[in-house]
C-alpha cells in the first residue's frame, strides 16, 4: 500500500480531537498564533507559493483568489467557508467538520487574517446536524478562551465566526447562490460579471469563499511553509487531496492521497478493489458533475487535475467524490439516476437548465423503461449541447457533461435498450432507481 | 395579527438576529425555529418570522418555498428520508425505499393515519460511503438493509425518541440509545 502523507486526516482518529483540549494537545492553535505576528500579505504569499488549489470543485488557485480582494477597500471584508457539500458522492468535508472542527476553524482564522476579514461564516448543509453540533460546540469553546471575538489570542485582531445552516438545496453550493442564501434569500446564482465574490460578495462587500478542505489545508501550509507543500504531489497539482470513495468497492470511505498517485493502484490497494471479484466498468473521480472515466482511462490516470482533464476535457478531479461502478451495472440506469438529480435540483432561473434537465431525464427514463426511440441518443446529445454555456452558473455543464459522456463512452448500453424497444422485446432489467408511478 | 411562539423560541431568534451583520440573514434560522415548534411552515410560522425579522411575509414565503427542508405541509412525527442518489442506489437503496413504502402503505409525503410516519426519497445526504442510508428527522441511519431499517422503525415506534434537530447530541445515536455510531472513515 502506498504511504500517503496525512495532512488533513492526521488526527481524525483521536477520539478527543473535536474538543479544544484534544486539539491543543496535538499542537492546535499554535500556527495561528505565529501567523498573527506575520504581515497579512506574507501569509497570502505563502499560500500562493504552496500552489494550493480550491477543493470545492473548480480547482482555482487559492492564494490568487485572495489577491482579488480590492486593496484598501472601505467596506468590510467577509470570509465564507463553503461546507454545503451536496455534490453526489462527496462526504469528505463532513469528516473534517465532525472529527476535526478546530482544524477547520484555525484554517479560517488564517484566511481571515490574510484577507482582513472580521466576520466569517461557515455555511453548512442543513442535513449535517451532527457536524453542525460539533462545529457549534467548537466555536463556543473558542469564544470562551478568547480565540474568537475581540482581540483574538491577545492580538489586536478581532474575528467573529458564525455557523449557518442551509436547508436542502444543492445549488447553494455554488458560491453566489450560497451568498444569496446567506443574505436570507432564495439560493439563486448571481449574474456574472463580477466573476468573483471578492469584488462583490456578501451584502455587496468583498468576500472570499473557500471550501472546507481548502481552508483546513492552510494550517499545515503556514506551519511548514508554502514550498514544503508544493514539494508534495505534482508540479501543478500540489499537496494532498481527500477522496470520498463510494460505490462498488470493498473499502469505501474517505482517503487522503498525495496528488499524482496512480488511480488504478489507489482503487485496487487502498480501496480494496471491486467488490465480489467483479470487473471495473467506470469511475467518476470528481463527483457527479463531470464525465465518467472508462476502465481503460482509469488505468492511465493519476490522481491530479492535469491527468484527469487530459484524458477527457469534461472530466475533472472536482470535489474528489470518487464513485465506482462495476461491470454488472447498466450505464442507462446510472445516467437516469443523475438526470433525475439535476432535473430536481435546478434552481429554475435559466430556461435551458430548468427545461433541458427535465427533457434529458424524460428521454433517459423512456430508454430505461424499454420505450426508447431511434434518435434518442442524438437527442440527448443535442439538448446537452444547447444547455451548456447558456446558463448563469456551471450547473448547465454539470448536468450536460456527464450525460454526454455516458452516451459517448457506453453507447452499447443505450443502443441495446433502444433496439429491444424497437423490436418489441424488453429484456429483464436490473433497475437501480425506484419508480413510484410504475410501482402503483 | 401577532403570533406568539414559546419564550424559548423568542429568545433563540433574538440571539440569531444579533449574530449577523444584517438581520435578514436570520430568516433561515428563524424558519427552523418555527418549524421545530409548529411541525411545519404554517401561515403562523410565516407571520411570526416576518414580524421577528421585520420584513414582508411574502419575502419569508419566497425563502420557505425555495428550500426543501422547510415543510410546506405537515410531516409525520417521524419523517423518513431515503437517499436515492447513485452511491446509495448502487448499494441497494431501491430496496430501502420499497421497504418503507410497503411498511407504511402510504404515498411519499403522505402522513400515516396515526400521525407517526411520513417518508420521501431525497438526493445525496453525504453518506455515500455508508450507503444505503436514510435520515429519520435529523438523524442518519447508515449501512442499511431492509431488515435493519424495519428493526429501527420498530424501536422508534416503541420508544418514541426525540429525533429532532435540537435533540442531536454530541454522541451519535443518542436519540436512539445504543444505536451504532456511523463510521465514514
Ligand atoms: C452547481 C455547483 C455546486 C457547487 N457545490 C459546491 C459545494 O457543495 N461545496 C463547495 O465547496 N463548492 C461547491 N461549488 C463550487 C463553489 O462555487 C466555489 O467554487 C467553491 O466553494 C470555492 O472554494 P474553493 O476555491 O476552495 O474550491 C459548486 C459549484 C457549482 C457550480
Ligand atoms: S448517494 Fe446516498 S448519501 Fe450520497
Amino acid at each position: 500500500m502506498g504511504q500517503h502523507r496525512q495532512i488533513l486526516l492526521k488526527n481524525v482518529h483521536c477520539t478527543d480531537q473535536h474538543t479544544i483540549a484534544g486539539y491543543e494537545s496535538r499542537g492546535g492553535y499554535s500556527v495561528i498564533r505565529k501567523v498573527l505576528n506575520m504581515e497579512p500579505a506574507k501569509v497570502t504569499e505563502e499560500v500562493i507559493k504552496s500552489g494550493l488549489r480550491g477543493r470545492g470543485g473548480a480547482g482555482f488557485p487559492t492564494g490568487k483568489k485572495w489577491t482579488f480582494i480590492p486593496k484598501g477597500t472601505d467596506k468590510p471584508v467577509y470570509l465564507v467557508n463553503n461546507a454545503d457539500e451536496s455534490e453526489p458522492g462527496t462526504f469528505k468535508d463532513r469528516v473534517l467538520l465532525e472529527r476535526d472542527p478546530h482544524l477547520c476553524i484555525e484554517g479560517m482564522m488564517i484566511c481571515a487574517f490574510a484577507v482582513g476579514a472580521r466576520f466569517a461564516c461557515i455555511y453548512i448543509r442543513g442535513e449535517y446536524a451532527y457536524p453542525y453540533q460539533r462545529v457549534r460546540q467548537a466555536i463556543r469553546e473558542c469564544y470562551a478562551k478568547d480565540y474568537l471575538g475581540k482581540n483574538i489570542f491577545g492580538s489586536n485582531v478581532s474575528l467573529d465566526l458564525v455557523i449557518h445552516r442551509g436547508a436542502g438545496a444543492y445549488i447553494c453550493g455554488e458560491e453566489t447562490a450560497l451568498l444569496e442564501s446567506l443574505e436570507g434569500k432564495k439560493g439563486q446564482p448571481r449574474l456574472k460579471p463580477p466573476f468573483f465574490p471578492a469584488i462583490r460578495g456578501l451584502y455587496d462587500s468583498p468576500t472570499v469563499v473557500n471550501n472546507t478542505e481548502t481552508l483546513a489545508a492552510l494550517v499545515w501550509i503556514l506551519e511548514n511553509g508554502g514550498e514544503a507543500y508544493a514539494q508534495i504531489g505534482t508540479a501543478k497539482s500540489t499537496g494532498t487531496k481527500l477522496f470520498s470513495v463510494s460505490g462498488h468497492v470493498n473499502k469505501p470511505g474517505v482517503y487522503e492521497v498525495e496528488m499524482g498517485y496512480p488511480m488504478m493502484q489507489f482503487l485496487e490497494e487502498e480501496c480494496g478493489g471491486i467488490r465480489e471479484g467483479r470487473k471495473l466498468k467506470g469511475v467518476m473521480p470528481g463527483g457527479s458533475s463531470f464525465a465518467i472515466l472508462t476502465a481503460e482511462e482509469v488505468a492511465k490516470a493519476t490522481l491530479d487535475y492535469e491527468s484527469i482533464s487530459g484524458l477527457d476535457r469534461t472530466a475533472h478531479l472536482g470535489s474528489g467524490g470518487f464513485m465506482v461502478v462495476d461491470d454488472h451495472t447498466d450505464i442507462v440506469e446510472v445516467a437516469l439516476n443523475f438526470a433525475h438529480f439535476y432535473a430536481h435540483e435546478s434552481c429554475g432561473q435559466c430556461t435551458p437548465c430548468r427545461e433541458g434537465g427535465h427533457w434529458v431525464q424524460k428521454i433517459i427514463q423512456r430508454i430505461a423503461r424499454g420505450e426508447g426511440l431511434a434518435g434518442d441518443i442524438e437527442l440527448i446529445d443535442s439538448i446537452c449541447s444547447q444547455v451548456q454555456g447558456h446558463t448563469i452558473c456551471a450547473f448547465g455543464e454539470a448536468l450536460s457533461w456527464p450525460a454526454q459522456a455516458f452516451i459517448r463512452k457506453f453507447p452499447a448500453d443505450f443502443k441495446a435498450r433502444i433496439r429491444e424497444a424497437m423490436e418489441g422485446r424488453v429484456q429483464h432489467r436490473v433497475p437501480l432507481n425506484y419508480e413510484f408511478q410504475a410501482a402503483h | 395579527m401577532t403570533v406568539k411562539l414559546s419564550a424559548q423560541a423568542e429568545t433563540k431568534v433574538e440571539e440569531y438576529k444579533k449574530l449577523y451583520p444584517n438581520v435578514r440573514s436570520a430568516i433561515m434560522p428563524a424558519l427552523y425555529i418555527a418549524q421545530e415548534e409548529l411541525g411545519s411552515i404554517t401561515a403562523d410560522a410565516i407571520t411570526w418570522v416576518a414580524e421577528k425579522i421585520g420584513i414582508a411575509p411574502v419575502q419569508v414565503m419566497e425563502v420557505a418555498t425555495f428550500y426543501t427542508m422547510y415543510y410546506k405541509k405537515p410531516v409525520g412525527k417521524y419523517h423518513v428520508q431515503v437517499c436515492r442518489t447513485l452511491s446509495c442506489a448502487l448499494m441497494g437503496g431501491r430496496a430501502i425505499t420499497e421497504c418503507v413504502k410497503k411498511r407504511l402503505g402510504t404515498a411519499p409525503h403522505e402522513v400515516s393515519p396515526d400521525g407517526q410516519w411520513s417518508y420521501e426519497e431525497v438526493e445525496c445526504l453525504g453518506s455515500c460511503g455508508t450507503g444505503p442510508m436514510c435520515q429519520i428527522n435529523d438523524h442518519f441511519f447508515e449501512n442499511l438493509t431492509p431488515e435493519k431499517l424495519l428493526q429501527i422503525m420498530d424501536r422508534i415506534e416503541k420508544e418514541q425518541p426525540d429525533l429532532r434537530f435540537s435533540a442531536v447530541r454530541d454522541a451519535l445515536g443518542e436519540g436512539l440509545k445504543g444505536y451504532p455510531k456511523s463510521e465514514v472513515i
